[in-house]
């Protein structure tokens, strides 16, 4: 986890499983992308990965997918956790997964926290393949990257509502159609 | 060798601008009341399953197109949340179903580094034997429905008679012939069977002689070279820019192979070759291919000796808390039933923290990032798909070409549709 020092705007380093990650401010994350690239030689961006932390840590209730009325984990003779997990930043949590293909290979995760409706800018001018991940990212989590250019839904349909992947987005939720309603 | 080639295919790049994968007509090169706008899919023959491509028509020259996806999005990343880590397995090799093992693979190997389990060898022979049979049965139905969209109609069922013999000895260690969730949290569902090890040498006897037929009917098939010699170029430079992996990235020139560069299993304990073909078009794609086929051959039989000299060894981790007790021991053991029971219904639990794990898929790299909150279930689940990736470079490689030479150039993508739109 050396070399990492001079990257612009990290406001964290932490290597967990053998996997370094870098925590970056949000407004300078084009900036720190640009360095990887340039300096580093991260010249592959492998995915981007959103994760939404609504509810994270919170107690559990047990049946199917999880009801009001159910079973209280953290009741004794439950599976409730014993320990809670440690709590994060912002809602939502963006990974940038860096490889560096060369002679040298290296992987970094670069990290950035971001809060209902913050926006990120998009890294498209550091690496193009941003494009749709960055484009699957807003249609699944409904992160906004400011500066795409076509920054519209992907896998789901255009006129889609709501963000699947969002943890308050129910599983089976969908609207049917050609319902009696219809 | 050096891992970046020095020679260009040409000069500059050629992504889009602003945006890398949609290809604007320009009104310098086409008339724009000349230009016909076609929609090729999503219900197409040629199209590699739902793939859909709108294509800007000047005469028989493509001058714009743009790539669309998801008609095959069924929220595998949203389901899995839902299940326990020990079901969630099930759904992994739905999402690419041609390499079927190598998704199965990854998700388990990213299980396994949160849970920080060693794998026991002959484990780890079996899942890359699996891993290199798979590669094989994948590259067959990318030459088999490839040299079928351009014409050669005998090749195909050529491919899927070996293709056939691959899913026998799938059938043969999992019961299923695909999908087959053989491989689990800490080792393989049950011990390789008796004889598996005979007739996947059988195969391996075969298969090369298959592959150089193969390439004698194409290589000497004027039409085939015609059409795809000098199609779909793709720079190196810019194959790195567009995230491509995989036999795309190798048939640009870049000598780059997850598990040559980064080993994971035991891939640093085997003797193979990474093909690198540095002209960037379709042909060499193809090329990288079959040469593929003869290395995963290789890799196959090294396995099989190290899975005949492993043989009576255990194929998963002791650890009663993540893995299924023996089956004998249900009868005669409470303590054996217990954990049978509570690891189906509610699951073994696993550490917190976030993985990404990767590995060398048929298409390229595939990655799984995993965040656990420490529950019995996975917070997040996230596929890294290398078709996905692959089809972010359509708009680069097909300006200028024909009509025709786009199906040539689309399928040399080797997308598979579950797998970009999981």
């Amino acid at each position: 986890m050396t070399g990492y020092e001079s990257v612009p705007g990290v406001v964290e380093t932490r290597v967990s499983f053998d996997e370094a990650t870098l925590v970056v401010d949000p407004t300078r994350l084009v900036d720190a992308c640009a360095h990887l690239r340039g300096e580093l030689g991260f010249n592959m961006l492998v995915d981007i990965a959103a994760a939404d932390y609504l509810g994270w840590g919170e107690q559990e209730v047990a049946g199917y997918i999880g009801t009001a009325g159910g079973r209280d984990l953290n009741q004794a003779g439950s599976h409730g956790l014993a320990r809670g997990p440690e709590p994060k930043p912002k809602r939502f949590s963006v990974s940038y997964h860096l490889l560096r293909v060369g002679d040298e290979p290296a992987r970094v995760r670069v990290q950035v926290w971001l809060d209902d409706d913050e926006p990120v800018a998009s890294v498209i001018e550091v690496w193009p393949a941003a494009d749709w991940f960055e484009r699957e990212a807003f249609d699944l989590m409904g992160i906004r990257f400011e500066g795409h250019q076509n920054l519209v839904r992907i896998l789901m349909p255009e006129d889609w509502e709501g963000h699947p992947l969002r943890k308050d987005y129910p599983l089976g939720g969908e609207p049917v159609r050609f319902s009696d309603e219809d | 060798m050096s891992v970046l080639p020095s020679t260009r295919i040409y000069e500059g790049t050629r992504i889009p601008s602003p945006v890398p994968t949609i290809l604007e007509v320009d009104p310098e090169k086409h008339r724009l009341e000349d230009i016909l706008r076609v929609n090729f899919g999503p219900n197409h023959p040629s199209t590699h399953g739902v793939l859909r491509l709108v294509v800007d028509l000047d005469g028989e020259t493509v001058a714009g197109i743009r790539a669309v996806i998801g008609y095959l999005h069924t929220g595998f990343e949203k389901n899995m949340e839902s299940k326990s880590w020990w079901k969630s397995v099930t759904y992994a090799p739905r999402i690419d179903y041609v390499s079927f093992q190598a998704n199965e693979l990854v998700y388990v190997m990213a299980i396994e580094k949160l849970l920080g389990h060693e794998i026991p060898r002959r484990a780890v022979w079996a899942r890359m034997a699996l891993a290199e049979l798979t590669r094989i049965h994948s590259h067959l139905v990318w030459l088999g429905t490839s040299a079928l969209e351009l014409g050669a109609i005998s090749l195909f069922w050529y491919c899927f008679d070996d293709r056939d013999q691959i899913l026998d000895l799938f059938e043969m260690v999992g019961g299923t012939r695909m999908h087959t969730r053989y491989f689990q949290v800490g080792g393989l569902a049950e011990d390789i069977p008796p004889g598996f090890t005979n007739e996947a040498r059988r195969f391996c006897e075969s298969m090369p002689k298959s592959v150089d037929e193969y390439e004698a009917i194409l290589d000497r098939n004027a039409i085939w070279l015609e059409r795809t010699k000098g199609v779909g170029l793709l720079s190196a430079d810019d194959a790195l820019a567009l995230g491509q992996t995989g036999p795309m990235l190798r048939a640009s020139g870049v000598d780059w192979d997850l598990r040559r560069n980064t080993p994971y299993l035991a891939y640093d304990e085997v003797d193979f070759d990474v093909p690198v073909y540095p002209n960037g078009d379709v042909y060499d794609r193809y090329k990288v291919h079959m040469d593929e086929m003869r290395q995963s051959v290789r890799i196959v039989r090294q396995c099989l000796d190290r899975l005949d000299e492993t043989e009576g060894e255990p194929w998963i981790v002791d650890d009663r808390k993540v893995v299924l007790p023996p089956r004998h021991e249900l009868h005669t053991s409470m303590e054996s039933l217990i954990h049978h029971f509570k690891i189906v219904t509610e699951g073994f639990r696993v550490p917190e923290g976030e993985v990404y794990v990767a590995i060398e898929s048929p298409r390229g790299e595939a990655g799984c990032y995993l965040v656990s909150d420490g529950s019995a279930r996975p917070w997040r689940v996230k596929f890294r798909a290398p078709s996905f990736a692959a089809l972010q470079a359509t708009a680069t490689i097909v300006q200028d070409v024909l009509i025709a030479d786009l199906i040539a150039a689309a399928g040399s993508l080797d997308p598979v549709m579950g797998d970009a739109d999981r």
